[in-house]
């Protein structure tokens, strides 16, 4: 009985919306339209965030652990016989800041004692002068150690010259960002020398790498551990320990927790990045807010084309009461109208959504910034599809609730009364 | 009035007042009416003192003031907007001065959509009784054609045939030949009668044409918002 009403009131429902079929197409276009763009918006811009993640997670992993606060003056607490804050002020000028990691390896049994680790390798990081030639540059060293920091890093896939096999047998080979060795005028295979700030050691280019972050290809570089401990003169400590996790999504609860068990500062990338990452909320969030804007206009034309039906068919609505319809009835053919626009609408904006994101990916497009890539980079989730639909539906209901209610409002004695003598 | 037969619509004191502010007007002033089954009763009287109201009200379109209203033994005027609903789609069977027919819908569907949404009769069975009921208003092979593709006339047959639409005890007529010339008039008048006959039902029928009054079983004529003995 109730799916049969409501196969009824579909029937009518079409009836009269095809009555205003020019309208309604508008009403549709609007919705095809805001829905594909929708999308395709979420698409881009995730795309790029996506992108932007995989490239840090692939550089710098998803957890940093470095430096710490060690305190070192507890004895002056127990000296001073006063109240409780002075305790306190005490203990926090008591705190000296340490940096680097002085005993590696046991830091490293104390990370791996995490479930959610996957990998860690130590680096030991300092500024070094690069030398070529007659062509100097400021550059970052990282001392590496190349087995483990192979699987805590994309770096495997971010050689563009060279090979890493290379510089796993030669133990004076480096590996230089893209940028850094063009503006050195560097090709693989050619001498170079590292001056650090008491050492300096030749050196032989076998790799060159781009992780496509400008800031990255332009000063960072490797050279094995052990080299790098000379060049610096740093013969114990490591800068960080670069550490993968399971899921890097829980990066910011384990760098918390990780951080109480070592002592030690743990950076999760979501903290380290936090500017960019705001950057692309902002980003996805205004253009999301433009691509409503046309839904809601869609919705506002489709609310004046079903007020002008109210309007123009009071007569109607209320034979339709007078002969057994109900308030509800007609509230729902008002609001299955909405419905059915609703529905093709977007079903072909999700078609069209996946046309353009289609095109869209293949145009070439040449970024060097923050980035670098040759095509735009779309993102597909179902997800952006459920989000067009829903905010879609929200307008549309919204729209066709307003005039239905009016439609199931009508008194079918006042408007027959007006009509007759 | 025999005492004995229990009437299918019973009226006691019915007042409606209509307008607001200044221009209220007491339309009806206390109506007392008993229909009984199978008749045919003209309700005539001067423009304006009240008879459409009166239908609406029976029609259950329209709330009263003051009165009662019972079809057969339940009391109909108080009830709830879903029984009244109810009762309109099952019991009552209304014509209008204008047949406002659904211009997206042909004949047969004008008059099957009571019936599916009574839900007594699969779609099949209504438009076969939708057919039937079009032959019976001379409408026969006319089934398909749009509201637009018929005359004034057959419109108004169509509009007939749906009241009829689920068999009601109680068919009410406001004026139903008021735009039709005299031929078509008598034709639609004879025709109402002649089914209300055969089927039983009650039929108060407004109209301003005394003829057609005469051959009704019963004439009730209004003044200003009563009934009046001729
Ligand atoms: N909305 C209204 N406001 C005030 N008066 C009304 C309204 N509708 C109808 N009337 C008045 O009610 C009276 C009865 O109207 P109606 O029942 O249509 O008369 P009839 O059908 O007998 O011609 C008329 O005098 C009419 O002017
Ligand atoms: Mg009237």
């Amino acid at each position: 009985m109730a799916r049969n009403s409501l196969q009824l009131n579909l029937r009518i429902a079409l009836r009269l919306l095809l009555s205003k079929r020019r309208a309604m197409l508008m009403s549709l276009a609007g919705i095809v339209f805001g829905v594909a763009l929708l999308i395709v918006m979420l698409a881009q811009t995730s795309g790029f965030e996506g992108f932007f993640i995989r490239t840090i997670l692939g550089t710098n992993g998803a957890l940093r652990v470095q430096d710490r606060f060690q305190e070192t003056v507890t004895s002056m607490v127990a000296a001073d016989e006063d109240a409780g804050d002075t305790f306190e002020v005490a203990l926090r000028e008591g705190q000296t800041y340490v940096q680097g990691i002085q005993n590696p390896r046991q830091v490293l049994e104390g990370i791996f004692a995490f479930d959610s680790v996957v990998d860690a390798s130590p680096v030991l990081r300092g500024p070094v002068q690069v030398t070529s030639g007659f062509r100097s540059e400021e550059g970052r060293l990282h001392g590496i150690d190349a087995a483990s920091y192979l699987a805590v890093s994309d770096l495997d896939r971010q050689i563009v010259s060279g090979s890493l096999d290379d510089f796993g047998v030669q133990p004076d080979g480096i590996i230089l960002g893209s940028v850094l060795a063009d503006r050195l005028g560097l090709r693989v295979g050619d001498p170079v020398l590292l001056r650090g700030a008491q050492e300096q050691r030749r050196f032989r280019l076998v790799a060159i790498f781009e992780s496509g972050i400008e800031l990255v290809d332009r000063v960072h570089f490797y050279a094995h551990m052990r080299e790098a401990r000379l060049v610096l003169n740093e013969f114990d400590s490591v800068s960080y320990i670069q550490v993968t996790l399971d899921d890097p999504d829980r990066a910011p609860e384990i760098a918390a927790h990780m951080s109480q068990v070592l002592g030690y500062h743990v950076a999760s990338w979501q903290a380290r990045e936090r500017s960019w990452l705001e950057v692309f909320r902002a980003l996805k969030l205004s253009s999301a807010i433009s691509m409503t804007t046309i839904l809601v206009i869609a919705g506002l034309g489709m609310f004046n084309t079903l007020a002008i039906i109210v309007m123009e068919r009071a007569r109607e609505i209320a034979i339709l009461r007078s002969f057994g319809y109900s308030r509800r009835d007609i509230l729902s053919i008002f609001l299955l109208q909405g419905i059915l626009v609703y529905v093709a609408g977007t079903l072909l904006g999700w078609l069209s959504a996946a046309v353009l994101t289609r095109i869209i990916e293949s145009i070439p497009i040449r970024i060097r910034g923050i980035f670098s890539t040759d095509h735009f980079i779309m993102h597909w989730s179902f997800n952006h599809y459920l989000i067009a639909a829903a905010i879609a539906f929200v307008v549309v209901i919204t729209a066709a609730l307003i005039p239905a209610r009016r439609a199931s409002l009508v008194e079918p004695g006042a408007v027959v009364r007006g009509t007759s003598g | 009035m025999e005492a004995a037969r229990q009437p299918v619509v019973r009226v006691r004191g019915l007042h409606r007042w209509l307008g607001e502010g200044e221009t209220r007007v007491h339309v009806l002033r206390g109506l007392d009416i008993d229909l009984e089954a199978a008749r045919t009763i003209a309700v005539v009287g001067p423009s304006g003192c009240g008879k459409s109201t009166l239908l609406y009200l029976l029609g259950l379109l329209d709330l009263p003031d003051d009165g009662s209203i019972h079809f057969g033994e339940r009391r109909v005027d108080n009830a709830n907007e879903e029984t009244r609903t109810r009762l309109r789609g099952a019991e009552i069977g209304f014509v209008f001065q204008f047949h406002f027919l659904l211009a997206e819908f042909t004949a047969a569907e004008n008059v099957m959509l009571p019936m599916l949404k009574l839900g007594r009769r699969s779609p099949g069975e209504a438009r076969a009784a939708a057919e039937d009921l079009l032959d019976s208003v001379g409408l026969r092979g006319k089934a398909d054609r749009r509201g637009n593709q018929l005359s004034g006339g057959e419109q108004q047959r169509v509009a007939v045939a749906r009241a009829l639409a689920n068999d009601p005890r109680l068919i009410l007529a406001d004026e139903p030949t008021g735009n039709l010339d005299r031929g078509n008039s008598e034709a639609l008048f004879g025709l109402l009668r002649e089914l209300a006959r055969e089927k039983g039902q009650t039929t108060l029928v407004v109209t301003h044409n005394p003829e057609l009054a005469a051959r009704c079983d019963q004439t009730l004529s209004m003044l200003d918002g009563r009934f009046v003995e001729d």
